[in-house]
């Protein structure tokens, strides 16, 4: 037996060394990724939370010159906006998901997907200039509808692709138990497949929802803004984001401090909604 | 059970084609079309509504450097520049820490410290972009303005990118935002791509003697396609973004090589100034910037979804 015993040559600590610190590196980032996060909600927070009280979601906008005042009209006019989007892009998105997912094995479905995805690349500016061109044109003024277009045009690649990802997520059993009971097909999906994914639906949803109502570029010039009260789908109509840009940019102390309520509040809806997704998703069968 | 029954016997009259099925096939199909075509449908709106422009300026609009609406004189070039460059800027800071964030995600982390982050991600990706641009103008922009700009061209200003009066908003402040908002999106695809190298290729890397960072960059290898992928994702993003940019940029139609002077982009010269846009023209050239931005951004998102895809789904 020798005594010679396992001498470490220098690559050994080299690459020991290179390990650790690259490793140290991956650790650094996942902070750094982290502190813009932290810095964004924090300095939200602060600044929003001193103007946030009843007046903002029940008043209306006061004058240029009057301090107070709220933003009643544009948390509806969001929601009005949403509403429409919704209405718009839900039924094309869901029923496209569906289609994927049920008849989907086929070059035209590749396509689709493909084109849902790069659907879903596409700024949200656009959007608004192409909502501009098919409805503001035509009707000669700026109104909800316009902004209800361009946030379906930007809903439904959200929504179809979780659409069909979640009813891929059914088990086919229970299409062959369907089936094997002599339920057509139709009846199968709707009633059986789609029922069961539901909560995954609900999901894609949510999140589109979540994505759409924080949109502003889309807005600028389909909805533009309204500082009256609104809820016309044929009129201009305020929004919350809209506000804020306003807001923001405007010379008035209290304008840039609701404009961090407003903040404040989105953000609250956005956290929510997400924390709302990932209690959906915990369910039995939608894991992902 | 009673409609089950029915059913039954109508299935069995037409054996093979229920009435249902068939038009249920061909109705979620029509909507399947429609979706495909949105994007055809969305090229040939701002096609035809920027024909007067294109009719007008040719090429020399891609070339073009003056923008000057009173004069009827409108030249693209300042706006792809400053996309351009704003998007650079943010993927050459935003990259490394995203990679990094990735391998964290997908090779280091213990699963109960990789959920919170994977959320925290997410959560970031889904801030709004008002949000960004809102703490952009009172936040960022000061500290750039302050702190930044003053160092940068006290240490590194014999580079004529950092050279200039520090005003704070400018190229620089867009490319650091859309560093903040580039990071998760490339994070996050870049660790679905890296999970989805199979195991057995880090087990083969650590069984002969590799260290994790040996064996890490192996899959880095194996995963870079994807990760390009993620990337080009992220500069799509990037050179789409309106809102925060639009806040911090300057909105100055210039070609400057200094980072600290006001530029413009695409996007936030459309946001700007559709609604002020009094000719028709005016409205023309900007629709034909947007046509440009929808080219440049699905040609983008073309590739990075290929990429994405030749990994994440290949080898399974």
């Amino acid at each position: 037996m020798s005594e010679t015993s396992f001498v470490p040559s220098w690559q050994y600590y080299r690459r020991k060394f290179v390990g650790a610190t690259m490793l140290a590196l991956c650790y650094l980032s996942a902070v750094i990724a982290i502190v813009p996060l932290v810095l964004i909600f924090f300095y939200t927070i602060d600044r929003g939370v001193s103007y946030l009280n009843l007046d903002f979601f029940i008043q209306m906008p006061k004058p240029v010159g009057e301090t107070g005042g709220g933003m009643a009209n544009a948390i509806v006019g969001t929601l009005v906006l949403v509403a429409t989007g919704s209405a718009i892009g839900l039924p094309i998105g869901i029923l496209t998901g569906i289609y994927l997912a049920e008849f989907g094995n086929n070059k035209f479905a590749y396509f689709v997907r493909f084109m849902t995805d790069v659907l879903s690349g596409v700024p949200s500016i656009v959007a608004g200039v192409v909502a501009y061109g098919l409805v503001v044109v035509p009707m000669k003024h700026f109104s909800a509808l316009a902004g209800g277009v361009a946030m379906a045009i930007l809903m439904i690649p959200t929504v179809t692709r979780t659409t069909e990802e979640m009813i891929r997520l059914v088990p086919h059993s229970y299409r062959e138990a369907a089936l094997a009971l002599g339920i057509p097909q139709w009846k199968t999906t709707m009633q059986i497949v789609v029922r069961t994914a539901f909560r995954g639906i609900i999901t894609g949803i949510l999140l589109s929802i979540a994505r759409i109502a924080g949109e502003t570029a889309p807005l600028l010039f389909t909805a533009l803004g309204n500082r009256f009260w609104s809820t016309s789908l044929n009129q201009p109509i305020g929004s919350l984001t809209v506000f804020i840009y306003d807001y923001a940019k405007a010379p008035f102390e209290d304008w840039n401090n609701q404009a961090w309520t407003a903040a404040l509040v989105l953000i609250i809806l956005m956290s929510g909604l997400s924390l709302a997704v990932r209690a959906v998703t915990r369910s039995k069968y939608v894991q992902r | 059970m009673q409609e089950s029954a029915f059913s039954l016997t109508q299935d069995m009259t037409s054996p093979k084609h229920n009435l249902g099925d068939v038009l249920f096939k061909y109705t979620t199909m029509i909507f399947a079309v429609i979706v495909m075509s949105l994007i055809l449908l969305m090229g040939f709106e701002m096609y035809e509504d920027s024909k007067p422009a294109i009719m007008k300026f040719g090429w020399g609009f891609l070339t073009g450097t003056t923008w000057d609406p009173v004069r009827e004189a409108y030249g693209a070039l300042p706006f792809i520049f400053g996309t351009v460059v704003s998007s650079a800027i943010a993927l050459v800071i935003a990259l490394p820490p995203s990679i990094g964030v990735a391998i964290f995600l997908s090779e280091l982390a213990p699963p109960w410290m990789e959920r919170p982050l994977s959320f925290l991600i997410e959560l970031l990706a889904g801030i709004p972009s008002i949000v960004y641009g809102l703490w952009g103008i009172f936040v960022l922009v000061p500290w750039i303005r302050t702190s930044v700009e003053p160092v940068l061209s006290g240490t590194l200003g014999f580079l004529p990118i950092f050279r200039g009066a520090p005003y704070g908003f400018g190229m620089l402040a867009a490319g650091l935002i859309l560093a903040v908002m580039v990071l998760p999106i490339v994070a996050s695809i870049s660790r679905d791509v890296l999970k989805s190298v199979p195991q057995t290729q880090r087990e083969a890397s650590l069984g002969v003697g590799a260290t994790r960072w040996q064996s890490i960059r192996l899959i880095l290898n194996d995963a870079k396609s994807g990760i390009l992928g993620a990337t080009l994702l992220g500069l799509g993003r990037a050179m789409g973004e309106t809102m925060a940019v639009t806040m911090v940029i300057g909105n100055r139609p210039t070609v400057s090589y200094s980072l600290f002077d006001p530029g413009y982009t695409m996007a936030s010269v459309i946001a700007n100034e559709f609604t002020e846009a009094t000719s028709d023209m005016y409205i023309s050239a900007l629709i034909e910037i947007a046509l440009l931005l929808f080219v440049m951004t699905i040609i983008v998102n073309m590739l990075a979804r290929l990429l994405v895809w030749s990994v994440t789904r290949s080898k399974r």
